[in-house]
């Protein structure tokens, strides 16, 4: 069972983007612009999950996403709990369950969940109590709904509308969850043309049924492109079956300032960082006029605060 | 014991019998079809109206969890499990802890199984010793304690000499070798079919490649070995293909798929169903579909339960760190019936592929009803309705893809050797 | 019961803010009959200080019990708050649960040097110690009447009394 939709069709928890409708993406978007005014403020925090116990559980190590939801949590006056809870801890036979269930005696009233295994996060929201909700942060390579909604916050902030849009999503899509979860928001919001582009060793099998034409050859791929979201090339893919070598995979699939050029003349670039510059991104690019790599950070924080209030109140 | 069972439709796949008659069971043995044997005495009458009395089934792939493994299972809660399935032979893989590598866990098996005095109980053999893919064991003196066949259950043997060699070797007694097709290169990771719905759900694929690749080279060495080869659980569309070919190449193969794989696909897995962690993976629709037709012109041979007990535990993880799996001993005939009612298969060709064709794989004198023949049967309602839950399964092993569904098809009653070993509480 | 005319309403009120109105006091109103109201009467005194806009669904004190508000609209408070003489304006003056909000949000802002509060309507039923400095009208409603501002399509404001929910 899916189960992120309660039986009054409310978010319950947010597992992954396949299946929201458009209307519900827009709600959590159109709600993280009026988180995006409190973020301006003086005083950066409202007092809506008051008393509310939000538990960062993280086994898998992510500082950078782990913050941003820190910060998202305590802006909306919650009570956070880190929890890195490392391979080790997980093999002296607690289980990812037993875990669970210790934390909800503790009266949790969400968890944030990042894991390794793809569908750690419907697990663990398929058997916690009721009252309790889970965001998935993160599971394998299969969603992470968050990173999607902050990334589609950013296209519609610059560019207004879905539904005249082409967008190209770069770079390793078979291990990605952010790519997965991207092309399920964009398909989702009517984004007529979606295109991944990547050397076939790092794009999943049937990826064209998820609604995406695929590219191998980035000057045909960028062609015309509104929006380029580009994906990190995680170490150990760099070397060995997948890629010979960083310095090839730049060569033809870095984003360069020439690459670039091939796309619209507005087009915005993104990634959901941490970068590997001169891999997957030039500095020329990362940091030039066309980046919008800063605010995505900014928006990431106001669209988890818009996903945690928005499932605390449901 | 003397048993008369009264009014039952009595179907042999073997002898292609289909018609409602009486059985008479004496010493043992089916001693007579139709009427009475001179001066029979039943000590005991069985009323089979408006059932099916057929052969005990034969299922090619059960683990019974012993030796090693006995905090999933027991051999006494899985012999339940069999003859509440109306199992009465199988044959359970190598790959126990340690695995059946030495004359003496097999005869401890057997031993073992032989006190219980339920089902017949078949090893087979490790075909390299610890199924390290190195050495081969004592074939010959293993098929002396009880090994059937040899196999190497789901451990990789991916070197191609010491598979050429542990099929001369095999072929040099003629002892047959299981082989499952899977390339342990192009596998390692997977845990779910390279398609569709892995790559939705991110989980790492086995290509079919993997098992058309494995099949291929089996295929040609069992070509070159003479060795008699019997392929487990194939998978794939272009798989049963292979096969279909070199049967028709007069290749002495046989084949048999699992119960599970020809009901489910890849769309099974839903939103992560552990249940549906299986091996080999759940394949495409298209796949699924080749399989039913496979089994239905007899390409492939036989449907076995590929019965796997895990324990919840194990099951509550994700995907891809759950145990692969399904208890399948009391689910074997309902799924083999749905099969055959969907694929518009006739009741007595339907169960020759889990009595007659198997027992012919195994090479043992069962699955027949023929006067003379062990009186180890199979009575059961085609049209009583179930519901698999954990509380009605005698399995130690709870979890299967098909929890919470209904069933049609239940067994009533299975005798072994002509003694009632399993009766249903009455409904 | 007959309500007066809301334009007369109107009127009353902004005659009363006029005579005590600061020269730099800043209108905020309270979405979304409050933030009409606002820039009805932003319009009416013929100001030139900013208007502000606040959207309380982040303070509301029933989050617990009905979530969040199906449509947040984004605050604007486009100016300094510290030292500001804010008039906040809101349609209609109940529990004063409302009110509460806005001020806890106000001061997220800065710190005001004062804030006054201005109603179309006092329908009396507080919960809260709080009073307007300026009201329209007075009414005595009962608990099951529901009384709320309306917007038509020309741009005039209209009071409409039907039953509560």
């Amino acid at each position: 069972m899916q189960g992120q939709i309660n039986k009054n069709g409310e978010l319950q928890h947010l597992l992954t983007i396949e299946g929201l409708s458009a209307a519900m993406l827009h709600h959590i978007l159109d709600t993280a612009e009026s988180f995006v005014s409190v973020t301006e403020r003086e005083v950066k925090k409202v007092p809506l999950l008051r008393g509310k116990a939000i538990f960062n559980l993280f086994f898998e190590p992510s500082t950078r996403t782990r913050t941003t939801f820190e910060i998202a949590a305590k802006r909306l006056s919650a009570d956070v709990i880190n929890l890195n809870i490392s391979a080790s801890s997980q093999s002296k036979g607690e289980t990812l369950l037993d875990t669970v269930n210790n934390l909800s005696a503790m009266h949790a009233d969400m968890f944030i969940v990042r894991h390794a295994q793809s569908g750690a996060a419907h697990l663990i929201a398929n058997h916690v109590a009721p009252e309790i909700h889970v965001i998935n942060a993160g599971d394998g390579r299969h969603a992470h709904p968050t990173q999607a909604l902050l990334d589609m916050y950013t296209i519609r902030h610059f560019k207004r509308d879905f539904h005249e849009l082409r967008v190209a999503i770069i770079g390793d899509i078979m291990h990605s969850r952010v790519a997965r979860s991207q092309i399920h928001a964009l398909t989702t919001l009517g984004v007529p043309e979606v295109r991944v582009i990547a050397p076939k060793t790092l794009l999943p099998k049937g990826v064209e049924h998820l609604g995406v034409h695929s590219y191998h050859d980035m000057s045909k791929g960028l062609k015309d492109v509104d929006v380029l979201l580009m994906l990190r090339l995680q170490n150990e893919r760099m070397q060995g079956a997948l890629l010979p070598s960083a310095q090839e995979y730049f060569k033809y699939y870095g984003l360069t300032p020439e690459k670039l050029a091939l796309a619209k003349p507005d087009a915005i670039v993104m990634h959901p960082g941490p970068m590997n510059r001169g891999i997957e991104i030039d500095s020329a690019v990362a940091d030039g006029p066309q980046s919008v790599i800063l605010p995505q950070v900014t928006f990431g924080i106001a669209v988890r605060m818009a996903v945690m209030s928005i499932l605390a109140g449901s | 014991m003397k048993i008369h069972i009264k009014n039952g439709r009595l179907i042999d796949p073997k002898t292609h019998l289909d018609r409602k008659a009486d059985i008479f069971v004496a010493a043992g043995k089916v001693a007579a079809i139709g009427a009475p044997p001179q001066n029979f005495t039943a000590s005991h009458e069985i009323d089979a109206s408006g059932l099916i009395v057929c052969p005990g089934l034969v299922d090619l792939s059960a683990r019974l969890r012993e030796p090693g493994y006995e905090y999933r299972a027991t051999l006494e809660s899985e012999m339940e499990a069999a003859i509440a399935g109306g199992i009465t032979s199988l044959a359970c893989p190598p790959d126990t802890d340690p695995p059946l590598d030495e004359p003496g866990l097999v005869e401890m098996l057997k031993y073992r199984a032989m006190n219980l005095n339920q089902a017949h109980v078949f090893p087979v053999g490790a075909l390299t010793q610890g199924l390290l893919g190195e050495n081969l064991t004592e074939m010959a003196e293993l098929s002396d304690a009880g090994c059937v066949a040899f196999s190497h259950a789901e451990k990789p043997l991916d070197n191609a000499l010491v598979m050429m060699r542990a099929m001369q070797y095999a072929a040099t007694f003629n002892l047959p070798v299981w082989l499952r097709a899977q390339d342990a290169s192009l596998s390692r990771i997977g845990v779910a079919h390279e398609g569709e719905v892995a790559t939705r759900l991110g989980l790492p694929g086995i290509p079919t490649c993997a098992e058309t690749i494995a099949l291929s080279k089996i295929l040609r060495l069992a070509e070159e070995t003479g060795a008699r080869v019997h392929i487990c659980r194939i998978s794939s569309a272009e798989g049963v293909e292979m096969i279909r070919q070199a049967k028709k190449q007069g290749l002495p193969v046989t084949c048999d798929v699992s119960a599970n794989h020809i009901h489910l696909s890849e769309i099974d897995i839903g939103f992560f169903d552990s249940n549906c962690h299986l091996i080999p993976p759940l394949r495409s629709i298209r796949d699924r579909d080749a399989l039913k037709r496979g089994l239905k012109d007899g390409t492939i041979d036989a449907v076995c339960s590929d019965h796997t007990p895990v324990d919840d535990d194990a099951k509550l993880l994700p995907f891809a760190e759950a145990e692969a799996g399904a208890t399948g001993l009391e689910l074997l005939l309902p799924l083999v019936l749905k099969w055959a009612e969907e694929s518009k298969v006739p009741l007595v060709d339907a169960l020759s592929r889990i009595t007659s064709r198997p027992a012919e794989v195994l090479g043992i004198e069962s699955g027949a009803l023929s006067p003379g023949a062990a009186a180890d049967l199979c009575i059961f309602a085609a049209d009583a309705y179930w519901k698999i839950e954990p509380r009605s399964l005698k399995s130690q092993g709870k979890n299967t893809p098909f929890l919470g569904l209904e069933m049609k098809g239940r067994v009533k009653c299975t005798l072994v050797g002509g003694r009632i070993v399993y009766k249903a509480n009455p409904s | 019961m007959e309500l007066p005319q809301t334009r007369d309403v109107l009127e009353k009120l902004a005659k009363d803010i006029r005579i005590d109105l600061s020269a730099d006091a800043v209108l905020v109103g309270i979405h979304t009959g409050g933030a009409w109201l606002a820039e009805e009467l932003h319009r009416m005194l013929g100001l030139s200080t900013p208007l502000g806009m606040l959207d309380i669904s982040f303070y509301r004190d029933d989050f617990e019990r009905i979530g969040l508000h199906p449509e947040v609209k984004p605050s604007d408070i486009p100016f300094d708050v510290d030292g500001a003489d804010i008039l906040l304006v809101d349609d209609v003056l109940y529990t004063g649960r409302t009110v509460r909000a806005a001020i806890n949000e106000i001061f997220d802002y800065g710190r005001p040097a004062r804030i006054r509060l201005a109603v179309l309507v006092d329908r009396g039923g507080r919960e809260l110690p709080i009073e307007a400095r300026f009201t329209g009208i007075r009414l005595d409603l009962d608990e099951n009447r529901m009384i709320d501002l309306l917007r038509t399509d020309a741009g005039g404001l209209e009071l409409r009394l039907r039953p509560g929910n």
